[in-house]
This record gives C-alpha cells, structure tokens and sequence, in this order.
C-alpha cells in the first residue's frame, strides 16, 4: 500500500508508481499488484485510480470524441475521412443526410471538404465510423485547420472549456476543437488569426506547466490591447498590399513573377518532350496566351 | 584518414585499455530526446565517438498492406550507416548486415511494447549511424526505445543494452571500435531492467561457460547505469523546457499545483 510518484510528476515507462489496492488506469500497466507506467506523462491518483496522462502520442479513436476530419474519398455511400492518426474513418451518408437524398452523394460533401463529426463507433475489429447526426456537427467552411499534438487537446479545451472560450472570448473568433489534434479557426482577421495560431502553439508547447491559464490570459490581453490601440494599422496593412503590386519585394509578390520568368523556359521543355503537339501555337500567340495555356501541361508534367 | 593500425596492446601494463578507460567503464555518454521536429519521437546517442540517431513515425497506417498485422501493430525498425560513418565509404545500398541488425533491434525492443493496443497499425523506427566506433547495435536500442518513449507509444520499460566483449583475456564492457576489431569476442546484450529479462543476447568469439556468464553479469550492470542515464534524458525534455528560455516561469512539477486545472478529459 503505497504511492510511488509526487502529483503531477513527469514519469517514465516502466516507473513504478503504486502498490497493494490501487487500480491500473490509462497509461499504466500492472504486474504482480504493482502498478507501472507506461507512457511518458504526468502521474495522477483520483481516488484509488492510477493514471498517466501522456504528454505526447498520436490519435486512437474514442465513442463520443468529436473530431475534425478531411474528406479523402467519396465511395458510394460512404465517404472516406482522415481523421488523422492510424485509423481511416468512415461516414455513412445514412448517417449525415436527412433522407432522401441524391445517389450521388459528393453533391453534398466531396474530397478535400472539412467536417466536424463525432465517432459513433470504434473497436479494434473494425475501423472508426462517424456520424454527422448532432448539434453542430457539420461542413466547416471558410476557415483554417491547425494540426497540435492530440494529447494536448484537453489542455486547450481547459477545465470545462475555460481555456477555448478564453481564448474566443478574447479574440471573438469562431473555433472548433477536435479531440484529434485539428482546431478549426475562422475569422476575418488576420492579426487576430496570428494570435489564435500563437495562444495556441504557447499551451501545446507548455501544456505540461502550472498556472497556463492565467499566462495565456495575460498574454492575449496584452496583444489585443497592442492590437486596438495601432486600430488605423488596418489601413497600413492594405496599403502594404497595394505597393505589393508595384514593387516586387514582399514575399507574397515575388511568387507572382516567378512564374512568368520561369514559364518560358519551361515552355520549351514541354516543346521538346511532345513536339508535335501544339507546335506552332506557342510560337504564333501572344506569351500571356502561352502561360495560361501552359500552366496545365506544367503541372501535368511534374506529375 | 591513415589506414589503420593494430595497436600493440589493448590493455597498458597497468590494466588501463587503449582510451585509458578501466575494465568495467563505458565510454562517455550522451543522450538527447527530441532531436528531429518532425518525428512523432526522436532521440541520439553519443557514446564514445559512435554518433546515432534515432526516429520513430507512428503508430500510423501500414503500407504496403499485407504485412498488416490483425491483433497488434507491426513494428519496422531500419538500421542504416551513413555512406561517411565508416573510414571506407559504405556502399549506401542495405547490406545484409544491415538488414540483420535491423531485425535484431526489432527484436530486442518487441518484448518492451505494448504493440496490441495498436492492432493494424505500423510502428516506424529509422536509426541512422552519423559516425560508427563500435557498438553501434547497443547505442541503436538505447536510443531507439527513448525515441519511442518520447513518441508516446506504451512500453513496459527502457530498454538499455551494451555490448561486453574480451580482448587479451580481460572482459571489457562497451566495446570501442578497435577493441571490437582486434579482440578476442563480443557479447551485445539488451535487458528489461524491472524483471532483469534478456531481449538480445549475441555472441562472436570465444568464452568459457565463467567468462560468458561473468561478462553477462557485467553487461547488466552496465544496463542498470544506462537505465538510469536514459530515465535522465527522457525526464530531462519536460523538467527544463529548453525552448523558451526567457519565459522563466514556475514550472516545479514536484510542487503542488492545487486542484487549479488539471486536463480534464474523462
């Protein structure tokens, strides 16, 4: 009868951590009634239950989770999701669609689309399946998706979603967190955008340390008030983008050229690799004419 | 660099080896956690002048999928030399040794994971020598089973190995290149530390039943110290977060944090 490990303390697979009447939870193992750590983590007790929150890990599917996934194919009926991690996912339209619904069912969703969705079933036998059917679980649009460690997700959730709605609160941005490791982050501002990626890079790499409510808290309260005091710095912002087109120093303007430098010789190359086709056009049109015309092949060419 | 020489004795008059080094010593080493960002885990191990890296990936999907494995994950381990870790360039292709030492490691680590909690899945482990001076099998389990532990896959214990070999009658432990190529044997062994179960036990050369049995003692001495070492290593990333340096905030995981916010995710 007794525990090995001060709370919270950073152990190591294979540390024993208690003895006698204590039960094995997440993250530990048990032999001859002792009880050892599997992961690296943080060692915890909750009433007599030992666990080892693990401090890093990939996504392993769970009844319940909500999770952001990436439509990969569209199979019949089902559509195949990335939900990241070494499982696949799929989505029954049955469980999506309010019926009846159209045969061909990339209508509603297709490949590359992103959806938030919760697991309704998983074992080890068969591969995870989703269900659309719930409040809020839906194609997400118009936003970007942030990829953190999974085993961080509760500490961004927080206490009962202390730190998300923080984090929304601060910044009135619409968020969605899935418990694979995706966020979800919609807003029309850019600066605002920057400090959610920050806010939430600072708890992934720190999510192991006391009191990083308040840290963050402090932290956005300081970059917001920056933010709204230089407001007119929206106005310099759009005036960046103006002098982007005049001179070609900024870093989103230089892609701009280099196509057009590179077009050219690259036109040759496809000349001589299929002479016969097109042969005279590039020489007879306009070279405008020649890029638009040529960006396909060039990509058809790299594949 | 100059061809190398047989050294006229492995052991000094004064019972010291060719780097100076007692019987029963390990060369010095270093051992870091987290070394490639773009690894689920990654460690290195610096032992001697043998320089190695280590990378896992995963648990991820398996491809090519028939080597899918229904009840546990699969786990891949590639050894490889770097064409400039050896004085000779090594051919880059696999060589048999190669694929033999991979199988090997595979081997060694297998007993310490809980693959069955992954089933279908593939663990990726890629090991590269940067600089080859002996035992580089030993220093390939060490820093494979701490890249796994920083990769968060659930293992039963460290896996700390070495290699115990002989060279002019006297049992030596950690091997260094030259006493590896002119001695009299080497045993490379790997241990689960808890139970004291052996995962590799390898012999080449000569021992008598005594010698082989003493040098194994020997060996798992060595494995409890480097046990200790890699417990270091791994602590080591979460106890002082190296990145952010001037951010000095409270982070004594030994203190009570109060019941303020723990993860809530039950």
């Amino acid at each position: 009868m007794a525990v090995y490990f001060q709370k919270r303390e950073v152990v190591v697979p294979g540390q024993l951590l208690a003895e006698g009447r204590y039960r094995p939870s997440f993250g530990t193992y048990d032999e001859d009634g002792k009880i050892y750590s599997s992961l690296m983590g943080l060692a915890e007790l909750k009433g007599n239950t030992v666990k080892v929150v693990a401090l890093d890990g990939v996504y392993i599917p769970k009844e319940g989770d909500l999770v952001i996934g990436i439509i990969k194919l569209v199979a019949g009926n089902n559509w195949k999701v990335d939900i990241g991690g070494p499982y696949g996912a799929s989505l029954h339209a049955n469980n999506a669609l309010r019926r009846p619904y159209s045969d061909d069912i990339s209508e509603y969703m297709d490949m590359g689309d992103v959806i938030s969705a919760e697991i309704s079933a998983f074992d080890r036998q068969s591969g995870p399946f989703l269900s659309m059917k719930g409040r809020g679980l839906e194609v997400l649009e118009g936003g970007m998706v942030l990829e953190v460690s999974p085993a961080k997700i509760p500490r961004i959730i927080g206490r009962r979603g202390s730190m998300i709605n923080m984090i929304n609160d601060h910044l009135r941005i619409d968020s969605v967190v899935g418990q694979n490791g995706r966020i979800w982050i919609k807003t029309s501002n850019v600066e605002k955008l920057r400090l959610a990626i920050k806010a939430f890079r600072m708890i992934e790499d720190q999510a192991h340390t006391s009191n990083l409510t308040d840290r963050i808290n402090k932290m956005l309260a300081e970059e917001v008030a920056k933010l709204s005091s230089s407001e007119p710095s929206e106005e310099p912002s759009v005036e960046v983008e103006t002098v982007d087109e005049e001179e070609p120093i900024e870093a989103e303007s230089v892609s701009e050229p280099e196509p057009k430098s590179e077009a050219e010789p690259e036109v040759e190359v496809v000349e001589i690799e299929e002479p016969v086709e097109e042969e005279s056009e590039p020489e007879a049109s306009t070279d405008v004419e020649i890029e638009s015309d040529d960006k396909p092949e060039k990509e058809e060419v790299n594949e | 660099m100059s061809p190398e020489v047989k050294p006229d004795f492995l052991i000094s008059p004064e019972g010291l080896r060719v780097d100076g080094r007692r019987p029963d010593e390990l060369r010095p080493i270093e051992l870091k956690v987290g070394v490639l960002k773009q690894a689920n885990g990654s460690a290195s191990i610096r032992q001697g002048k043998t320089y190695i890296i280590a990378g896992v990936y995963g648990p991820r999907e398996l491809h090519p999928r028939h080597l899918t494995l229904n009840d546990r994950a699969y786990l891949r381990v590639t050894y490889r030399m770097a064409t400039f870790s050896v004085p000779d360039r090594k051919r880059p292709a696999p060589s048999r040794r190669e694929k033999e030492i991979s199988m090997v490691i595979a081997n060694a680590l297998k007993p310490a994971l809980f693959l069955e909690e992954y089933p279908k899945a593939v663990v990726d482990v890629h090991i590269i020598v940067i600089q080859a001076d002996g035992g580089t099998r030993c220093a390939a389990i060490n820093a494979a089973s701490l890249a796994l532990a920083d990769a968060g896959i659930p293992m039963r214990s460290l896996v700390p190995a070495v290699a115990v070999g002989k060279a002019d009658g006297t049992l030596l432990v950690d091997l260094g290149d030259e006493e590896d190529k002119y001695g009299q044997g080497d045993v490379p062994m790997a241990i689960l530390p808890q139970t004291g179960e052996i995962t590799l036990l390898q012999q080449d050369g000569f021992f008598t039943r005594e010698e082989l049995l003493e040098a194994m003692q020997m060996g798992i001495n060595s494995c409890n110290y480097l046990h200790e070492l890699q417990k270091d290593a791994l602590k080591r990333v979460y106890v002082r977060n190296p990145e952010d340096g001037e951010d000095t905030f409270d982070d004594d995981l030994e203190a009570d944090l109060g019941e303020s916010e723990i993860m809530e995710d039950e």
